[in-house]
Parts: structure tokens; C-alpha cells; sequence
């Protein structure tokens, strides 16, 4: 099976929250110091998704990832993990872009590779938490698309998902070719193994520029935007706990159960 | 685009009963409706919905836009985007509402780029620009550490709005609205993906999102039969269990009792956070709630931020004691 994974590079989300900064003054997040982006984790879980579906059926694995100052030690962890091919679009012209921009410069390279069953995309990035960049790239492309995919299957010559839903989870089924979104319950990314790290050094990833996917050039990055971002801020937390102390930890905890009731939580 | 007027609510139905969210959206949306002086408006769409119309009147609606069709009978993106485009061509709301729910999360990004405008998800707050009369669409962004405000200039504006953001009305059953049936326009041979079955994973006990008390373990919690005490503890509270992510991903609990930004969306009276962290992600889904408590052995632990009382204590030597000592109180 031909399969695409798109993958975000994004600051790292377990970076502590103490270091977490916005310039106010440009409505953008300042990097922490030191702490190297990530791949989105969900993005590497649509990878996973993407490995198992190769593990079971054969093909290849062509991931993508949009971007500017893309590290390559980092975009090239799916391929450590076992992806094939890495494509790059790489551009200051991507700084800003919103997540219609985003799907768009996106479907048009998709559209260039041409022949595929299936793309994998991450349920949301852990940056801008939207959730619509995969939705975004199926109504572009306008094949079908299933969201939140705990478990997808090849049945048949059909894509078999389990989408999870609040009290359980759906089944629904898709011809291909079609546009997954996978969601953490899918399970645990593998780890890149030595030898996977090692083979992913010697490919080089494909860079493809704008005029290489026959973009319109005011559809992509800050000029295709579809929103208007006015402020972007940290709320403030006011931050006062009342920490009961006790003699040991299970006295500590009585004590605290009798302050709740004092103060007629309970 | 001088004909786009109104505030539309895309409402959804549980179980034969108007969803709650749906009621939040009704609230919310009256406020908006009322400082453009337009009117509130709400489609339902789905399989024997026309009998929850009058109940969406009573919670704030003006009219009602009935799509009763059999083939909407469960949720399938193809023909749920295929009636709404039918929906909102006729209608042609200034502002269009979806909840942030399965069926939100799915519908609105591919149906915002069907209609070639934007959608901002997962909204805590929305307003409406005195001037210029634009949406104001604020919503967690960065995990919950950042806030980010949007306007749109396309129409309709479009947002999903995040469970218990917002206040229903108090029901009023004499209000009076419309109730417009519009056909669904469905072609069934168009629905690409299709819909199976549905498999539920039925938690015992109180519902989490409606217990007035909820126990979350975390990472800290090392294994499944911490659970078991948290379990002991929501049972003297009439409360539920909640989990965070890496107790999921550690397949120690069911994923359904996920609380946070991926998980389920809490606000009870009380919640106990004990052995986790307090992650951006987690805090999501249950800084809504009235009263926080934090047992954590960690003191620098974000959690003692965002809590009102706390202790900080190994989970396995002060839960035994606290859970007893409550039980008695609550005797």
C-alpha cells in the first residue's frame, strides 16, 4: 500500500510549564531555551498507525512535513521508526500559516506524489490543538476522511477504523484512497531502533519549494490565512493552595479531610 | 455578504433528549444574537428529532430547523456535511455554532472548508465586536498554556464551543419560536464513509461528566490497582474516576474516563488530583471545577497551582486514611 504520513514539528509540549513564554508584542510563543521542537505526539502516533498498516499489508511510507527551521534530527524520526521517504516543505514563506494555508500547501504536494491509498494525520498538533489540517487536506483532495481513529485495518480492499467516541467507539468503514486522523488511544509509538537511527542518517530527505507543488502563492503561509490571530496570551493563574500539613502523610490526609468538610467542600 | 444574518446553533440530540452542550450553545448564542439585535436559530438534524424542537425554543431558540431523515439516523461526515450545506444556504447565519464533541470535531473543519471560511475549535469564550460586529473567538491554545483571540472576516464565522464554557438558560417552556422543516438533500450514493456499528464501553457507575465529584489518578499512581482505591473513594463521594493521558497510554484504566484536552471534559463541585502532575493538557478538561484538591509528593508539582487544598504526601500512605476519615465524616 502507498502511505503518506504528514508530521508537524512543534516545541515541545513536556517542556516545563514554567518556561512557557509569549512575546505579546509579535502574538508568538518564544521557544524555551535549550529544549529541542519535537515531532506533534499525535503526529507520531499517526505514524505508528502508518507502520502497522505497513507491517500487515506491505508498501511504503512517504511522510511530509510542513514548515520553516525544520531540525532534521527531528522530522527525521519517522523515518528512524521505519518510514521510506521524507518530503520536506521547507519555506519562510510557511512562517504564520493558518491550518487553511497549512492544508493547503499540503494537499497540492499530496497531489503531486499522486498515487496513494492512505494518509495518516494526527487528531490535532500540540501547538494550535485545531484538529483541522487533516480535514482540511480531505475536502482539498476531496476524498473521504475519518477522524480519531483508535485502530484502522485494510479488510477487503477497505479501510476498516474503530473512531473513538465519548462512551465507546464507532466502526466505520472507507474506500480508499482516504484521510485517517488518529488519536493517542491507538497506543504507544514504537521506539526508533539503532539500526532504524543509523539508516535514517544516510536519506536525504526530498525539499520541495513552493513553485515545486504549483502553489498559488496567496493561498500559502501568512497570505492564505483565513483567520486573523488579534492577541495571543497566558491567563494568569491565581495559585493558592492552602497545604495542610500533618505528622505524616496519613495524618496530613485526615487533616485534610476534616478542613474539607470545615470548609463545607464535602 | 450583507445577507449573512443571525446566530445558527448546529444541535445535537442524546439519547431522545436535546444534548447539553446544546442547551450551553443556546445560552451563549442568545448573548451574541442579542448584541448583533438578530435572531437565534438552531438545526437539528438527525433521525426522529423533531419532537426535542420545542424543547430547543424553551432553552433560547427563536426557530427552529428541523432535518428529520432516516439516512441522518447516525452521524456520517459525507451526508451530515451535505445536509448542513443545504442548512446554511438557506439560513445564511452570520455566526454558525457546533459543539467541540465527536461529532463537532469532525463536522465543522471539513465543512468550514467546504464553504471556504474558517472555523476556530474548541472556543471557551465568545463575544461580539461592538464595531466592526466580528466574532470574537477566543480559545486554549499551547496544551491549554496559552489563550489565543481570532476574528474571521469570511461568513459564516464559525466556532465549536467547548463543554461547559458556556450557561444554558433557564428552561421556559412558554416561549414561543418557529419550527421550519427543511428536506435533508442527502444523496445517499455520495456518503463515502460509512457507518458500521457502534460498540459502547459501559463504565460503571456515575457518568463522568455528570458527577457532582471526581477522583483522577495520574502517572504517579504506578499501576491498575491504585484505580481500585480511587474507586473506593468516588464511591463515598457518589463521584466517578477519572484518569490522565500517560494512565491511559499505560492501558492501566479504559481510555472513556480520560479527563483533559483529549479526554473528557469535567466540572464537578470537587475534584481530587492525586499522583498527577497537573499538566497543561490534563487541567483542560477539569479546571472548571468549583473545588480542586491535590495529593502529590511533589511540592514544585503544577497541580498545588491550580488547587484550592492539598497535601503533599505519597498517595499509597495518605489515601488509605483520608478515604476512611471521609467516609466517616460523610456518614
Amino acid at each position: 500500500m502507498e502511505l503518506i504520513v504528514c508530521v508537524k514539528q512543534v516545541p515541545d509540549p513536556e517542556a516545563p510549564p514554567a518556561s512557557f513564554k509569549v512575546d505579546t508584542a509579535t502574538n508568538k510563543v518564544v521557544p524555551p531555551p535549550g529544549v529541542p521542537p519535537v515531532i506533534s505526539t499525535f503526529d507520531e502516533t499517526a505514524v505508528e498507525a502508518a507502520l502497522r498498516m505497513k507491517d500487515a499489508k506491505g508498501g511504503k511510507i512517504t511522510v511530509i512535513s510542513l514548515g520553516n527551521n525544520l531540525v532534521r534530527d527531528v522530522v527525521k524520526k519517522p523515518l528512524a521508526m521505519g518510514a521510506d521517504q521524507l518530503i520536506l516543505l521547507e519555506d519562510p514563506v510557511y512562517e504564520n500559516s493558518d491550518s487553511w494555508s497549512t492544508a493547503y500547501a499540503l494537499s497540492m504536494a499530496i497531489k503531486k506524489i499522486g498515487n496513494f491509498d492512505i494518509i495518516f494525520c494526527g487528531r490535532q498538533a500540540a501547538d494550535w490543538d485545531a484538529g483541522q489540517v487533516g480535514l482540511g487536506i480531505a475536502e482539498f483532495l476531496g476524498i473521504p476522511s475519518v477522524t480519531l481513529a483508535k485502530k484502522v485495518e485494510s479488510i477487503d480492499g477497505k479501510v476498516r477504523v474503530e473512531r473513538v467516541v465519548p462512551d465507546g467507539f464507532e466502526v466505520i468503514e472507507s474506500p480508499t484512497p482516504c484521510l485517517i486522523t488518529v488519536t493517542n488511544e491507538l497506543g504507544e509509538p514504537r521506539y526508533a531502533p539503532l539500526k532504524g537511527i543509523m539508516k535514517a542518517a544516510k536519506i536525504q530527505p526530498i525539499i520541495w519549494k513552493p513553485q515545486d507543488i504549483g502553489v498559488d502563492p496567496s493561498q500559502i503561509g501568512a497570505s492564505g490565512r483565513r483567520t486573523k490571530l488579534v492577541k495571543l496570551f497566558q491567563p494568569v493563574k491565581e495559585g493558592k493552595c492552602e497545604i495542610i500539613e500533618g505528622e505524616n502523610a496519613a495524618d496530613a490526609a485526615v487533616k485534610l479531610a476534616v478542613r474539607l468538610r470545615e470548609a463545607k467542600v464535602l | 455578504m450583507a445577507d449573512y444574518k443571525g446566530v445558527l446553533v448546529c444541535g445535537e440530540a442524546i439519547e431522545g433528549k436535546l444534548a447539553g452542550i446544546t442547551a450551553e450553545m443556546l445560552g451563549g448564542g442568545r448573548k451574541l444574537a442579542d448584541k448583533l439585535g438578530e435572531g437565534l436559530a438552531v438545526v437539528l438534524l438527525g433521525s426522529g428529532v423533531k419532537a426535542l424542537a420545542q424543547e430547543a425554543i424553551a432553552f433560547g431558540a427563536d426557530k427552529v430547523y428541523v432535518v428529520d431523515d432516516p439516512v441522518l439516523k447516525d452521524y456520517q461526515t459525507d451526508a451530515y456535511i451535505m445536509a448542513m450545506e443545504n442548512v446554511v444556504n438557506q439560513v445564511a447565519p452570520r455566526v454558525l455554532l457546533l459543539g467541540q464533541t465527536s461529532m463537532g470535531r469532525d463536522l465543522a473543519p471539513r465543512f468550514a472548508f467546504r464553504l471556504k471560511t474558517a472555523v476556530s475549535m474548541d472556543c471557551t469564550e465568545l463575544d461580539i465586536d461592538p464595531q466592526s460586529k466580528l466574532l470574537i473567538q477566543t480559545r486554549p491554545v499551547y496544551g491549554g498554556n496559552a489563550r489565543a483571540v481570532f476574528t474571521t472576516e469570511s461568513l459564516p464565522q464559525m466556532a465549536t464551543i467547548r463543554a461547559k464554557a458556556m450557561s444554558p438558560l433557564q428552561r421556559d417552556d412558554s416561549r414561543k419560536g418557529d419550527i421550519v422543516d427543511v428536506p435533508s438533500g442527502v444523496d445517499a450514493s455520495k456518503i463515502k464513509a460509512k457507518f458500521v456499528q457502534k460498540v459502547k464501553e459501559e463504565v460503571a457507575g456515575v457518568k463522568l461528566e455528570e458527577a457532582p465529584a471526581v477522583v483522577s489518578g495520574g502517572r504517579g499512581m504506578g499501576g491498575p490497582d491504585g484505580f481500585k482505591q480511587l474507586e473506593a473513594l468516588a464511591r463515598s463521594l457518589k463521584g466517578a474516576v477519572g484518569a490522565t493521558r500517560p494512565a491511559i497510554d499505560n492501558g492501566w484504566v479504559p481510555s472513556s474516563v480520560q479527563v483533559g484536552l483529549t479526554g473528557k471534559i469535567v466540572a464537578p463541585e470537587v475534584y481530587i488530583a492525586i499522583a498527577l502532575s497537573g499538566s497543561s493538557q490534563h487541567m483542560a478538561g477539569c479546571s472548571g471545577s468549583k473545588t480542586i484538591i491535590a495529593i502529590n509528593k511533589d511540592p514544585e508539582a503544577n497541580i498545588f497551582r491550580e488547587a484550592r487544598f492539598g497535601i503533599v504526601a505519597d498517595w499509597k500512605q495518605a489515601l488509605p486514611a483520608f478515604t476512611q476519615k471521609v467516609q466517616e465524616l460523610l456518614k
